[in-house]
């Protein structure tokens, strides 16, 4: 469940202490990219309904990027890691 | 039959034995001129509109439970058309219009209680920001008081005026808002379209959308397939997930909203109240429950359900607002899915498919939109153009520029 979320750092810690950014839909586009892959990457999502990539900010804890796996349908939260993990643009 | 006071009368002489139930439970038919997805409050007011003012009636609504089962029977039935921006206020307030003629209109009782809507500000920036928009709701010819404290305590003197850290310095009032049986919206627009010739179809859930090229020719359903000139979508919480069907990636965010209901009480709230250091809300039904709410979980969920950290978080603002709250026991909470769109508004307009039509991202302001969506997507579905009061809820406004962000919190859907 989301109640919660098993921190790489820090163990189990409650979902208070989260700040979730949500789905990254597309990695973000250069300054000078056109209009549409802003459009996308701003305003667009997946929104599954199913396994969901997604970050969270330990904001009151480590501090530290996370990228969570989580079922949108169960609240299963199937894997973490740090996001720093992550190659720079990869699809989160 | 029309329900009347000699209707009621004549049945308790019988016994009430000859009541019908209110709507048919039609097989579908091969096809419809209009198939409307999703039979919540939107897509049975759509049907309702269609059929008794646009004179469309080959209509079908197919929902994939029972019919009111999504957010129509799971909000906090607030209705009010207290918005800012210029897209938004005409709209909510000819929703607020339609509210006032609705029992009438569909000959149902939704017990709409104009009761009143109370915001509280905290400090002198929530009271410039609450003037202005006060102001800008009575130039759209909108009510709108502003009360100071003497008058807040006249009205209600259960509040913590003198809270420490979020001390109440008045608030904003709309004379005109109040609250509806949820439930009775659905059944009173499903029993009036219903007497329209509409066929409302449920456990009916559409699992793909059939084409031609640009064009939708049907759809297939866990009842067969069926054919029709125009698709509807009204499927709010689950957008993202029908519009894939077409292909489409929609700028909306599914996440879970709670809500909550206490222990009956005596008569203690009888408006409907809004915090503003926090959100929560909070109004007293007829049955003497407390009918309250707050904020989203702030994840995305397709579930019904929410976690307990929001329940908290909704049991602390309502603490600070009311400490009288502190030993009324809570009986029940339940969750709703809502689209929540990327700058909080509705999206209702037509697609890059050409007989394609969709209605959604509510956010959780859905409810007191009702009649409108309803009334609106009727009048974009019968003449290919959107009614003059929905004519900024397009699906392009992201790609222009052209946000309508009452929040202003940006493209970050969890914080609308």
């Amino acid at each position: 469940m989301s109640s919660l979320v098993k921190c790489p750092h820090c163990g189990l810690r409650p979902r208070e202490e989260f700040t979730i950014r949500g789905e990254v839909a597309t990695p973000r586009p250069d300054a000078g990219a056109d209009e549409a892959l802003w459009f996308d990457h701003v305003y667009l999502r997946d929104n599954p309904r199913g396994e969901h990539r997604e970050y969270w900010h330990h904001s009151g804890g480590c501090r530290r990027w996370l990228v969570l796996t989580r079922n949108t349908l169960t609240h299963e939260t199937s894997d973490v890691v740090d996001a720093s993990t992550l190659k720079l643009g990869e699809r989160a | 039959m029309r329900y009347s006071a000699l209707s009621l009368l004549g049945n308790a002489f019988s016994k009430n034995k000859n009541w019908k139930p209110a709507w048919r439970n039609p097989d579908p038919k091969p096809h419809y001129d209009v198939i409307i997805i999703g039979g919540g409050g939107h897509g049975l007011a759509t049907a309702y509109y269609l059929s008794k003012v646009f004179g469309v009636r080959n209509v079908a609504v197919l929902e994939k439970g029972y019919l009111g089962s999504g957010n129509i029977g799971r909000n906090t039935t607030i209705i009010r058309s207290n918005y800012l921006l210029e897209g938004n206020n005409p709209f909510y307030e000819f929703s607020m219009r339609l509210w006032e003629g609705l029992e009438q209109d569909f000959n149902f009782n939704a017990m709409v209680s104009q009761r009143g809507v109370i915001n509280l500000f905290h400090s002198d920036a929530q009271r410039d920001a609450y003037t202005r928009r006060g102001n800008a709701m009575r130039l759209h010819g909108v009510d709108a008081d502003l009360l100071n404290r003497d008058q807040l305590r006249e009205k209600l003197p259960f509040l913590d005026y003198e809270n420490a850290r979020f001390p109440i310095m008045g608030g904003l009032m709309q004379a005109r808002g109040g609250t509806v049986r949820h439930d009775a919206v659905a059944w009173g627009f499903a029993r009036g379209a219903d007497q329209n010739g509409v066929d409302i179809i449920q456990n009916c859930e559409v699992t793909g959308i059939d084409r031609d090229g640009d064009q939708i020719t049907g759809v297939q359903t866990t009842r067969g397939a069926i054919t029709c000139n125009k698709l509807a979508m009204a499927v709010a919480g689950s957008s993202s997930h029908v519009a894939k069907m077409v292909d489409m990636r929609l700028p909306i965010e599914s996440h879970a909203l709670q809500a909550f209901v206490s222990e009956g009480l005596k008569p203690f709230i009888d408006r409907v109240v809004t915090f503003g250091a926090g959100h929560f809300y909070v109004s007293q039904s007829d049955k003497g429950g407390l009918v309250f709410g707050g904020d989203i979980e702030g994840y995305n969920s397709y579930a019904q359900r929410g976690n307990l950290a929001c329940v908290e978080h909704v049991a602390e603002a309502g603490m600070a607002m009311i400490p009288a709250l502190s030993r009324v026991r809570i009986l029940r909470s339940w969750g709703g899915i809502m689209d929540m769109s990327m700058d909080g508004s509705p999206i209702m307009d037509r697609t890059h498919l050409s007989n394609l039509y969709f209605n959604g991202g509510w956010c959780y302001g859905g409810f007191k939109a009702t009649p409108a969506s309803g009334y609106c997507f009727a009048h974009l579905l019968a003449n290919d153009t959107p009614h003059e009061t929905a004519t900024a809820f397009r699906m392009d406004r992201f790609a222009r520029g052209y946000l309508l962000d009452e929040k202003g919190v940006g493209a970050q859907a969890n914080l609308h």
